[in-house]
Protein backbone atom coordinates (compact mmCIF):
# COMPACT_ATOMS: atom_id res chain seq x y z
CA UNK A 1 0.00 0.00 0.00
CA UNK A 2 2.67 2.51 1.09
CA UNK A 3 4.92 1.23 -1.68
CA UNK A 4 2.16 1.83 -4.24
CA UNK A 5 1.64 5.35 -2.93
CA UNK A 6 5.37 6.11 -3.17
CA UNK A 7 5.48 4.61 -6.68
CA UNK A 8 2.54 6.74 -7.79
CA UNK A 9 4.05 9.85 -6.22
CA UNK A 10 7.28 9.31 -8.17
CA UNK A 11 5.31 8.69 -11.38
CA UNK A 12 3.50 12.02 -10.91
CA UNK A 13 6.73 13.78 -10.05
CA UNK A 14 8.49 12.49 -13.15
CA UNK A 15 5.45 13.42 -15.29
CA UNK A 16 5.56 16.97 -13.92
CA UNK A 17 9.26 17.18 -14.77
CA UNK A 18 8.51 15.90 -18.30
CA UNK A 19 5.75 18.46 -18.63
CA UNK A 20 8.28 21.19 -17.93
CA UNK A 21 10.81 19.70 -20.35
CA UNK A 22 8.16 19.16 -23.04
CA UNK A 23 6.89 22.71 -22.70
CA UNK A 24 10.41 24.14 -22.90
CA UNK A 25 11.19 22.02 -25.96
CA UNK A 26 8.00 22.98 -27.80
CA UNK A 27 8.54 26.65 -27.02
CA UNK A 28 12.21 26.34 -28.03
CA UNK A 29 11.27 24.74 -31.36
CA UNK A 30 8.91 27.58 -32.11
CA UNK A 31 11.52 30.18 -31.17
CA UNK A 32 14.04 28.44 -33.42
CA UNK A 33 11.67 29.27 -36.29
CA UNK A 34 12.07 32.94 -35.40
CA UNK A 35 8.71 33.25 -33.67
CA UNK A 36 7.55 34.14 -30.20
CA UNK A 37 7.16 30.98 -28.09
CA UNK A 38 3.47 31.74 -27.58
CA UNK A 39 0.94 34.47 -28.27
CA UNK A 40 1.81 37.63 -26.35
CA UNK A 41 -1.90 38.33 -25.88
CA UNK A 42 -2.41 35.00 -24.08
CA UNK A 43 0.60 35.67 -21.86
CA UNK A 44 -0.63 39.15 -20.89
CA UNK A 45 -4.12 37.81 -20.28
CA UNK A 46 -2.64 35.28 -17.87
CA UNK A 47 -0.39 37.82 -16.14
CA UNK A 48 -3.39 40.07 -15.67
CA UNK A 49 -5.33 37.19 -14.20
CA UNK A 50 -2.57 35.78 -12.02
CA UNK A 51 -1.01 39.11 -11.10
CA UNK A 52 -3.34 42.06 -11.13
CA UNK A 53 -6.35 39.91 -10.28
CA UNK A 54 -4.62 38.50 -7.20
CA UNK A 55 -3.49 41.84 -5.76
CA UNK A 56 -6.64 42.67 -3.71
CA UNK A 57 -6.66 39.27 -2.00
CA UNK A 58 -2.92 39.30 -1.31
CA UNK A 59 -2.96 42.88 0.00
CA UNK A 60 -5.89 42.17 2.29
CA UNK A 61 -4.58 38.90 3.75
CA UNK A 62 -0.99 40.18 4.11
CA UNK A 63 -2.12 43.45 5.68
CA UNK A 64 -4.09 41.59 8.33
CA UNK A 65 -1.27 39.12 8.91
CA UNK A 66 1.29 41.91 9.29
CA UNK A 67 -1.02 43.68 11.67
CA UNK A 68 -1.58 40.53 13.75
CA UNK A 69 2.11 39.69 13.80
CA UNK A 70 3.04 43.16 15.04
CA UNK A 71 0.25 43.08 17.61
CA UNK A 72 1.24 39.69 19.03
CA UNK A 73 4.99 40.28 19.07
CA UNK A 74 4.41 43.76 20.54
CA UNK A 75 2.23 42.25 23.24
CA UNK A 76 4.90 39.64 24.13
CA UNK A 77 7.87 42.01 23.97
CA UNK A 78 6.35 44.97 25.79
CA UNK A 79 6.86 43.59 29.35
CA UNK A 80 10.60 43.35 28.55
CA UNK A 81 10.71 46.81 26.98
CA UNK A 82 11.74 45.28 23.66
CA UNK A 83 8.87 46.45 21.47
CA UNK A 84 11.40 48.32 19.31
CA UNK A 85 12.15 44.88 17.81
CA UNK A 86 8.67 44.62 16.30
CA UNK A 87 9.42 46.33 12.94
CA UNK A 88 12.43 44.08 12.39
CA UNK A 89 10.47 40.95 13.24
CA UNK A 90 7.68 41.85 10.86
CA UNK A 91 10.09 42.88 8.10
CA UNK A 92 12.37 39.83 8.31
CA UNK A 93 9.52 37.42 9.03
CA UNK A 94 7.54 38.54 6.04
CA UNK A 95 10.37 39.08 3.58
CA UNK A 96 12.03 35.74 4.23
CA UNK A 97 9.15 33.51 5.14
CA UNK A 98 5.55 34.60 5.44
CA UNK A 99 5.38 36.75 2.33
CA UNK A 100 6.46 34.03 -0.13
CA UNK A 101 4.61 31.31 1.79
CA UNK A 102 1.28 33.11 2.08
CA UNK A 103 1.47 34.37 -1.50
CA UNK A 104 2.23 30.83 -2.66
CA UNK A 105 -0.72 29.41 -0.75
CA UNK A 106 -3.10 32.11 -2.01
CA UNK A 107 -1.93 31.70 -5.61
CA UNK A 108 -2.22 27.92 -5.39
CA UNK A 109 -5.83 28.31 -4.28
CA UNK A 110 -6.77 31.07 -6.67
CA UNK A 111 -4.72 30.59 -9.83
CA UNK A 112 -3.87 26.91 -9.50
CA UNK A 113 -7.55 26.03 -9.26
CA UNK A 114 -8.39 28.23 -12.23
CA UNK A 115 -5.64 26.75 -14.44
CA UNK A 116 -6.63 23.18 -13.57
CA UNK A 117 -10.34 23.73 -14.14
CA UNK A 118 -9.76 25.60 -17.38
CA UNK A 119 -7.34 23.09 -18.90
CA UNK A 120 -9.40 20.17 -17.58
CA UNK A 121 -12.53 21.47 -19.26
CA UNK A 122 -10.55 21.89 -22.47
CA UNK A 123 -9.31 18.29 -22.24
CA UNK A 124 -12.85 16.99 -21.78
CA UNK A 125 -14.10 19.08 -24.72
CA UNK A 126 -11.25 17.59 -26.85
CA UNK A 127 -9.94 21.15 -27.35
CA UNK A 128 -6.45 20.21 -26.21
CA UNK A 129 -6.41 17.23 -28.55
CA UNK A 130 -7.65 19.45 -31.38
CA UNK A 131 -4.81 21.91 -30.79
CA UNK A 132 -2.38 19.00 -30.74
CA UNK A 133 -3.95 17.50 -33.89
CA UNK A 134 -3.42 20.78 -35.75
CA UNK A 135 0.30 20.55 -34.96
CA UNK A 136 0.11 23.79 -32.96
CA UNK A 137 1.56 22.21 -29.80
CA UNK A 138 -0.73 22.26 -26.80
CA UNK A 139 2.10 22.60 -24.28
CA UNK A 140 3.55 25.63 -26.00
CA UNK A 141 0.18 27.21 -26.73
CA UNK A 142 -1.59 26.52 -23.43
CA UNK A 143 0.93 25.62 -20.73
CA UNK A 144 3.89 27.89 -21.54
CA UNK A 145 2.11 31.28 -21.17
CA UNK A 146 0.40 30.19 -17.94
CA UNK A 147 3.60 28.81 -16.49
CA UNK A 148 5.67 31.86 -17.36
CA UNK A 149 2.98 34.24 -16.08
CA UNK A 150 2.75 32.63 -12.65
CA UNK A 151 6.55 32.14 -12.52
CA UNK A 152 7.28 35.81 -13.19
CA UNK A 153 4.35 37.25 -11.27
CA UNK A 154 4.81 35.39 -7.98
CA UNK A 155 7.91 37.39 -6.89
CA UNK A 156 6.11 40.64 -7.78
CA UNK A 157 3.16 39.60 -5.67
CA UNK A 158 5.48 38.65 -2.83
CA UNK A 159 6.82 42.21 -2.83
CA UNK A 160 3.22 43.48 -2.72
CA UNK A 161 2.52 41.10 0.16
CA UNK A 162 5.62 42.29 2.08
CA UNK A 163 4.69 45.94 1.65
CA UNK A 164 1.07 45.32 2.69
CA UNK A 165 2.22 43.41 5.79
CA UNK A 166 4.63 46.20 6.77
CA UNK A 167 1.83 48.75 6.37
CA UNK A 168 -0.44 46.66 8.60
CA UNK A 169 2.36 46.24 11.11
CA UNK A 170 3.20 49.95 11.07
CA UNK A 171 -0.41 50.94 11.66
CA UNK A 172 -0.91 48.67 14.67
CA UNK A 173 2.51 49.65 16.06
CA UNK A 174 1.45 53.28 15.92
CA UNK A 175 -1.93 52.57 17.50
CA UNK A 176 -0.89 50.07 20.18
CA UNK A 177 2.79 50.74 20.78
CA UNK A 178 2.94 54.45 19.99
CA UNK A 179 5.64 53.87 17.37
CA UNK A 180 5.86 56.48 14.61
CA UNK A 181 5.57 55.40 10.97
CA UNK A 182 9.00 56.90 10.27
CA UNK A 183 10.63 54.91 13.10
CA UNK A 184 8.86 51.73 12.02
CA UNK A 185 9.99 52.21 8.42
CA UNK A 186 13.61 52.96 9.31
CA UNK A 187 13.91 50.10 11.78
CA UNK A 188 12.26 47.65 9.39
CA UNK A 189 14.65 48.59 6.57
CA UNK A 190 17.69 48.53 8.88
CA UNK A 191 16.83 45.00 9.99
CA UNK A 192 16.75 43.66 6.45
CA UNK A 193 19.82 42.27 4.73
CA UNK A 194 20.11 41.77 0.99
CA UNK A 195 20.09 37.99 1.45
CA UNK A 196 16.75 38.20 3.30
CA UNK A 197 15.19 39.84 0.26
CA UNK A 198 17.00 37.55 -2.17
CA UNK A 199 15.91 34.42 -0.30
CA UNK A 200 12.29 35.54 -0.41
CA UNK A 201 12.43 36.36 -4.10
CA UNK A 202 14.28 33.16 -5.01
CA UNK A 203 11.75 31.09 -3.10
CA UNK A 204 8.83 32.81 -4.75
CA UNK A 205 10.14 32.01 -8.26
CA UNK A 206 10.26 28.36 -7.21
CA UNK A 207 6.75 28.51 -5.71
CA UNK A 208 5.37 30.11 -8.87
CA UNK A 209 6.89 27.37 -11.00
CA UNK A 210 5.56 24.65 -8.70
CA UNK A 211 2.04 26.07 -8.62
CA UNK A 212 1.93 26.49 -12.41
CA UNK A 213 3.34 23.05 -13.12
CA UNK A 214 1.06 21.21 -10.68
CA UNK A 215 -2.04 23.09 -11.86
CA UNK A 216 -1.33 22.50 -15.56
CA UNK A 217 -0.38 18.87 -15.00
CA UNK A 218 -3.56 18.16 -13.06
CA UNK A 219 -5.61 19.92 -15.71
CA UNK A 220 -4.06 18.08 -18.63
CA UNK A 221 -4.31 14.63 -17.02
CA UNK A 222 -7.96 14.95 -16.05
CA UNK A 223 -10.27 11.95 -16.35
CA UNK A 224 -13.95 11.37 -15.85
CA UNK A 225 -15.91 14.32 -17.21
CA UNK A 226 -17.30 17.17 -15.11
CA UNK A 227 -16.83 15.26 -11.84
CA UNK A 228 -13.20 14.78 -12.83
CA UNK A 229 -12.74 18.54 -13.17
CA UNK A 230 -13.95 19.10 -9.60
CA UNK A 231 -11.79 16.31 -8.24
CA UNK A 232 -8.69 17.41 -10.16
CA UNK A 233 -9.15 21.03 -9.07
CA UNK A 234 -9.31 20.04 -5.41
CA UNK A 235 -6.30 17.73 -5.76
CA UNK A 236 -4.41 20.42 -7.62
CA UNK A 237 -4.94 23.02 -4.87
CA UNK A 238 -4.12 20.59 -2.06
CA UNK A 239 -1.02 19.27 -3.84
CA UNK A 240 0.22 22.76 -4.72
CA UNK A 241 -0.23 24.04 -1.16
CA UNK A 242 1.51 20.97 0.28
CA UNK A 243 4.32 21.30 -2.28
CA UNK A 244 4.80 25.01 -1.50
CA UNK A 245 5.04 24.31 2.24
CA UNK A 246 7.33 21.30 1.74
CA UNK A 247 9.66 23.17 -0.61
CA UNK A 248 9.69 26.14 1.74
CA UNK A 249 10.88 23.89 4.58
CA UNK A 250 13.43 22.26 2.32
CA UNK A 251 14.70 25.65 1.18
CA UNK A 252 15.04 26.83 4.78
CA UNK A 253 16.87 23.64 5.76
CA UNK A 254 19.34 24.16 2.96
CA UNK A 255 19.83 27.89 3.57
CA UNK A 256 20.21 27.82 7.38
CA UNK B 1 3.19 6.06 -55.62
CA UNK B 2 2.28 5.75 -51.90
CA UNK B 3 -1.25 5.64 -50.67
CA UNK B 4 -2.09 8.81 -48.72
CA UNK B 5 -2.70 6.74 -45.58
CA UNK B 6 -1.97 3.15 -44.83
CA UNK B 7 -2.29 1.02 -41.72
CA UNK B 8 -0.51 -2.32 -41.72
CA UNK B 9 -1.52 -4.97 -39.26
CA UNK B 10 -1.96 -2.47 -36.42
CA UNK B 11 -2.44 -3.76 -32.89
CA UNK B 12 -3.23 -1.50 -29.97
CA UNK B 13 -4.32 -2.34 -26.43
CA UNK B 14 -5.27 -0.09 -23.55
CA UNK B 15 -5.35 -1.34 -19.97
CA UNK B 16 -4.86 -4.88 -21.32
CA UNK B 17 -7.98 -4.55 -23.50
CA UNK B 18 -7.27 -5.03 -27.19
CA UNK B 19 -8.72 -2.05 -29.07
CA UNK B 20 -7.24 -2.76 -32.51
CA UNK B 21 -6.29 -6.27 -33.50
CA UNK B 22 -4.42 -6.54 -36.79
CA UNK B 23 -6.13 -3.65 -38.57
CA UNK B 24 -5.00 -2.94 -42.14
CA UNK B 25 -6.48 -0.03 -44.10
CA UNK B 26 -5.47 1.99 -47.12
CA UNK B 27 -6.72 5.28 -48.54
CA UNK B 28 -5.59 6.45 -51.97
CA UNK B 29 -5.70 10.02 -53.26
CA UNK B 30 -9.30 11.24 -53.45
CA UNK B 31 -10.73 8.24 -51.57
CA UNK B 32 -13.41 8.64 -48.94
CA UNK B 33 -12.69 5.69 -46.70
CA UNK B 34 -15.43 5.10 -44.16
CA UNK B 35 -14.70 2.92 -41.15
CA UNK B 36 -17.93 1.64 -39.69
CA UNK B 37 -18.44 0.08 -36.32
CA UNK B 38 -20.40 0.13 -33.13
CA UNK B 39 -19.53 2.55 -30.32
CA UNK B 40 -16.36 1.42 -28.54
CA UNK B 41 -15.20 -0.72 -31.46
CA UNK B 42 -11.95 1.26 -31.80
CA UNK B 43 -12.91 3.58 -34.68
CA UNK B 44 -11.70 6.81 -33.09
CA UNK B 45 -8.48 5.07 -32.04
CA UNK B 46 -7.74 4.59 -35.75
CA UNK B 47 -7.85 8.36 -36.29
CA UNK B 48 -5.60 8.99 -33.29
CA UNK B 49 -3.13 6.42 -34.68
CA UNK B 50 -3.05 8.23 -38.02
CA UNK B 51 -2.35 11.55 -36.26
CA UNK B 52 0.37 9.98 -34.12
CA UNK B 53 -1.43 10.88 -30.89
CA UNK B 54 -1.42 7.16 -30.13
CA UNK B 55 1.17 4.74 -31.49
CA UNK B 56 0.54 1.09 -32.40
CA UNK B 57 2.07 -1.55 -30.17
CA UNK B 58 2.51 -3.71 -33.27
CA UNK B 59 2.24 -2.93 -36.97
CA UNK B 60 2.70 0.44 -38.66
CA UNK B 61 0.80 3.52 -39.75
CA UNK B 62 1.99 5.46 -42.78
CA UNK B 63 1.10 8.92 -44.01
CA UNK B 64 2.37 9.71 -47.52
CA UNK B 65 4.83 6.83 -47.19
CA UNK B 66 6.31 8.03 -43.89
CA UNK B 67 5.92 5.81 -40.85
CA UNK B 68 4.16 7.98 -38.27
CA UNK B 69 5.66 6.30 -35.19
CA UNK B 70 9.19 6.91 -36.47
CA UNK B 71 8.74 10.65 -36.96
CA UNK B 72 10.55 12.98 -34.60
CA UNK B 73 8.55 15.47 -32.59
CA UNK B 74 9.13 18.29 -35.06
CA UNK B 75 8.35 16.10 -38.08
CA UNK B 76 5.23 14.84 -36.36
CA UNK B 77 4.09 18.40 -35.79
CA UNK B 78 4.72 19.20 -39.48
CA UNK B 79 2.84 16.07 -40.54
CA UNK B 80 -0.14 17.09 -38.42
CA UNK B 81 -0.11 20.39 -40.24
CA UNK B 82 -0.82 18.41 -43.44
CA UNK B 83 -3.80 16.58 -41.94
CA UNK B 84 -7.14 18.07 -41.00
CA UNK B 85 -9.21 16.58 -38.21
CA UNK B 86 -12.90 17.12 -37.56
CA UNK B 87 -13.77 16.05 -34.03
CA UNK B 88 -17.01 14.40 -32.96
CA UNK B 89 -18.19 17.51 -31.12
CA UNK B 90 -16.12 19.92 -33.22
CA UNK B 91 -13.68 20.67 -30.34
CA UNK B 92 -13.52 24.38 -31.13
CA UNK B 93 -11.29 26.34 -28.76
CA UNK B 94 -13.95 27.83 -26.51
CA UNK B 95 -12.01 30.99 -25.66
CA UNK B 96 -11.59 31.94 -29.34
CA UNK B 97 -14.28 33.14 -31.73
CA UNK B 98 -14.98 31.40 -35.02
CA UNK B 99 -12.54 33.60 -36.95
CA UNK B 100 -9.73 32.96 -34.47
CA UNK B 101 -10.46 29.23 -34.38
CA UNK B 102 -10.01 29.06 -38.14
CA UNK B 103 -7.00 31.35 -38.20
CA UNK B 104 -5.24 29.49 -35.35
CA UNK B 105 -3.29 26.92 -37.42
CA UNK B 106 -2.45 29.51 -40.07
CA UNK B 107 -1.20 32.09 -37.57
CA UNK B 108 0.73 29.55 -35.53
CA UNK B 109 2.22 27.38 -38.25
CA UNK B 110 2.64 29.54 -41.34
CA UNK B 111 4.19 32.89 -42.23
CA UNK B 112 1.17 34.01 -44.22
CA UNK B 113 0.39 37.72 -43.97
CA UNK B 114 -2.70 38.80 -42.03
CA UNK B 115 -4.72 39.78 -45.11
CA UNK B 116 -4.12 36.41 -46.74
CA UNK B 117 -5.18 34.61 -43.53
CA UNK B 118 -8.33 36.74 -43.47
CA UNK B 119 -9.06 35.79 -47.08
CA UNK B 120 -8.59 32.07 -46.39
CA UNK B 121 -10.82 32.26 -43.30
CA UNK B 122 -13.57 34.00 -45.30
CA UNK B 123 -13.22 31.50 -48.13
CA UNK B 124 -13.53 28.46 -45.85
CA UNK B 125 -16.42 29.96 -43.92
CA UNK B 126 -18.19 30.59 -47.22
CA UNK B 127 -17.56 26.95 -48.17
CA UNK B 128 -19.47 25.78 -45.11
CA UNK B 129 -22.00 28.63 -45.49
CA UNK B 130 -21.21 30.26 -42.16
CA UNK B 131 -19.89 33.65 -43.15
CA UNK B 132 -22.32 35.39 -40.81
CA UNK B 133 -20.97 33.46 -37.80
CA UNK B 134 -17.40 34.73 -38.20
CA UNK B 135 -17.25 36.77 -35.01
CA UNK B 136 -19.41 34.48 -32.87
CA UNK B 137 -18.08 32.50 -29.94
CA UNK B 138 -18.43 28.68 -30.05
CA UNK B 139 -20.97 28.81 -27.19
CA UNK B 140 -23.29 30.83 -29.43
CA UNK B 141 -23.37 28.16 -32.17
CA UNK B 142 -25.68 25.17 -32.60
CA UNK B 143 -24.27 21.63 -32.83
CA UNK B 144 -24.52 21.62 -36.62
CA UNK B 145 -22.88 25.03 -36.94
CA UNK B 146 -20.04 23.95 -34.64
CA UNK B 147 -19.49 20.89 -36.78
CA UNK B 148 -19.36 23.04 -39.92
CA UNK B 149 -16.87 25.41 -38.30
CA UNK B 150 -14.87 22.33 -37.31
CA UNK B 151 -14.84 21.24 -40.96
CA UNK B 152 -13.82 24.73 -42.11
CA UNK B 153 -11.01 24.76 -39.53
CA UNK B 154 -9.78 21.38 -40.73
CA UNK B 155 -9.62 22.75 -44.28
CA UNK B 156 -7.84 26.07 -43.73
CA UNK B 157 -4.36 24.72 -44.31
CA UNK B 158 -5.36 22.76 -47.43
CA UNK B 159 -4.74 19.32 -45.89
CA UNK B 160 -3.74 16.27 -47.91
CA UNK B 161 -5.88 14.10 -45.69
CA UNK B 162 -8.94 14.96 -43.64
CA UNK B 163 -10.17 12.82 -40.77
CA UNK B 164 -13.78 12.88 -39.60
CA UNK B 165 -14.73 11.47 -36.23
CA UNK B 166 -18.45 10.64 -36.30
CA UNK B 167 -19.43 13.63 -38.46
CA UNK B 168 -23.17 13.08 -38.00
CA UNK B 169 -23.13 12.14 -34.33
CA UNK B 170 -25.35 14.20 -32.06
CA UNK B 171 -27.08 15.97 -34.94
CA UNK B 172 -30.72 15.87 -36.00
CA UNK B 173 -31.33 13.83 -39.21
CA UNK B 174 -31.72 16.92 -41.39
CA UNK B 175 -28.43 18.49 -40.22
CA UNK B 176 -26.75 15.08 -40.48
CA UNK B 177 -27.70 14.96 -44.17
CA UNK B 178 -26.39 18.51 -44.63
CA UNK B 179 -23.03 17.45 -43.15
CA UNK B 180 -22.90 14.36 -45.39
CA UNK B 181 -23.62 16.54 -48.42
CA UNK B 182 -20.95 18.96 -47.30
CA UNK B 183 -18.38 16.15 -47.12
CA UNK B 184 -19.32 15.03 -50.64
CA UNK B 185 -19.20 18.61 -51.89
CA UNK B 186 -15.76 19.24 -50.34
CA UNK B 187 -14.45 16.02 -51.75
CA UNK B 188 -15.69 16.94 -55.24
CA UNK B 189 -14.27 20.48 -55.02
CA UNK B 190 -10.89 19.74 -53.43
CA UNK B 191 -10.27 16.03 -54.22
CA UNK B 192 -8.97 15.72 -50.66
CA UNK B 193 -8.59 12.21 -49.26
CA UNK B 194 -10.87 11.55 -46.30
CA UNK B 195 -11.03 8.92 -43.59
CA UNK B 196 -14.38 8.98 -41.86
CA UNK B 197 -15.38 6.92 -38.85
CA UNK B 198 -19.06 6.53 -38.12
CA UNK B 199 -21.63 4.10 -36.79
CA UNK B 200 -24.30 5.21 -39.26
CA UNK B 201 -24.60 2.83 -42.24
CA UNK B 202 -26.85 5.15 -44.21
CA UNK B 203 -24.39 8.00 -43.98
CA UNK B 204 -21.50 5.65 -44.78
CA UNK B 205 -23.17 4.26 -47.90
CA UNK B 206 -23.83 7.77 -49.10
CA UNK B 207 -20.38 9.30 -48.67
CA UNK B 208 -17.94 6.37 -49.01
CA UNK B 209 -15.89 5.34 -51.97
CA UNK B 210 -14.38 2.58 -49.80
CA UNK B 211 -15.77 1.06 -46.61
CA UNK B 212 -14.43 -1.13 -43.81
CA UNK B 213 -16.44 -2.72 -41.01
CA UNK B 214 -14.66 -2.80 -37.66
CA UNK B 215 -15.83 -5.20 -34.99
CA UNK B 216 -14.03 -5.89 -31.71
CA UNK B 217 -10.86 -4.35 -33.08
CA UNK B 218 -10.84 -6.38 -36.31
CA UNK B 219 -11.79 -5.48 -39.88
CA UNK B 220 -14.49 -8.05 -40.66
CA UNK B 221 -15.55 -6.77 -44.09
CA UNK B 222 -14.38 -4.18 -46.61
CA UNK B 223 -15.15 -2.98 -50.09
CA UNK B 224 -17.08 -0.40 -52.05
CA UNK B 225 -20.58 0.57 -50.86
CA UNK B 226 -22.08 -1.81 -53.43
CA UNK B 227 -19.83 -4.65 -52.26
CA UNK B 228 -20.87 -3.96 -48.69
CA UNK B 229 -24.52 -4.03 -49.65
CA UNK B 230 -23.93 -7.47 -51.15
CA UNK B 231 -21.82 -8.71 -48.23
CA UNK B 232 -22.93 -11.83 -46.43
CA UNK B 233 -21.10 -10.84 -43.24
CA UNK B 234 -23.50 -11.01 -40.32
CA UNK B 235 -22.42 -7.70 -38.75
CA UNK B 236 -22.67 -5.87 -42.06
CA UNK B 237 -26.12 -7.41 -42.51
CA UNK B 238 -27.15 -6.15 -39.06
CA UNK B 239 -25.98 -2.62 -39.88
CA UNK B 240 -27.76 -2.71 -43.25
CA UNK B 241 -30.95 -3.92 -41.62
CA UNK B 242 -30.73 -1.22 -38.96
CA UNK B 243 -30.29 1.38 -41.69
CA UNK B 244 -33.35 0.06 -43.53
CA UNK B 245 -31.23 -1.11 -46.46
CA UNK B 246 -32.29 -4.73 -46.02
CA UNK B 247 -35.38 -6.30 -44.56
Amino acid sequence: MALDWIKRAFQHLSSVVWLLIGTAREAGDHMARGRLPFRASVFFEQTDRAGVGSIPLIVMVSWFLGLTMALLTGYELRPYGQERLVPGLVAVGFTRELGPLMTGIMLAARIGAAFTAELGTMVIGEEVEAIEAMGVGALRFLVAPRLLAVFLLTPCLVVVSDVAALCGGALISKMQLGMSFRYFGHTALDSLFVHDILDGVLKSFLFGLLIGLIACYKGLTIRGGAAGVGEATTTSVVTAIAAVIAFDSLFNLIRF
Amino acid sequence: MHPVMEMRDVEFAFDQKKILDGVSLRAEQGDRLVVLGTSGSGKSTILRQILGILHPQRGSVFFQGQEVAKLERRQLSQMRGRIGMVFQYAALVSSLNVRDNLALPLEELTDKPADEIEKIVDEKLALVELTEAKMKMPAELSGGMKKRVGIARALVHEPELILFDEPSAGLDPVTAVVIDDLILDLSAKTNVTAVIVTHLMQSALKIATQMAMLNEGKIVAEGTPDEMRASSNEIVQDFLAAAGEKS
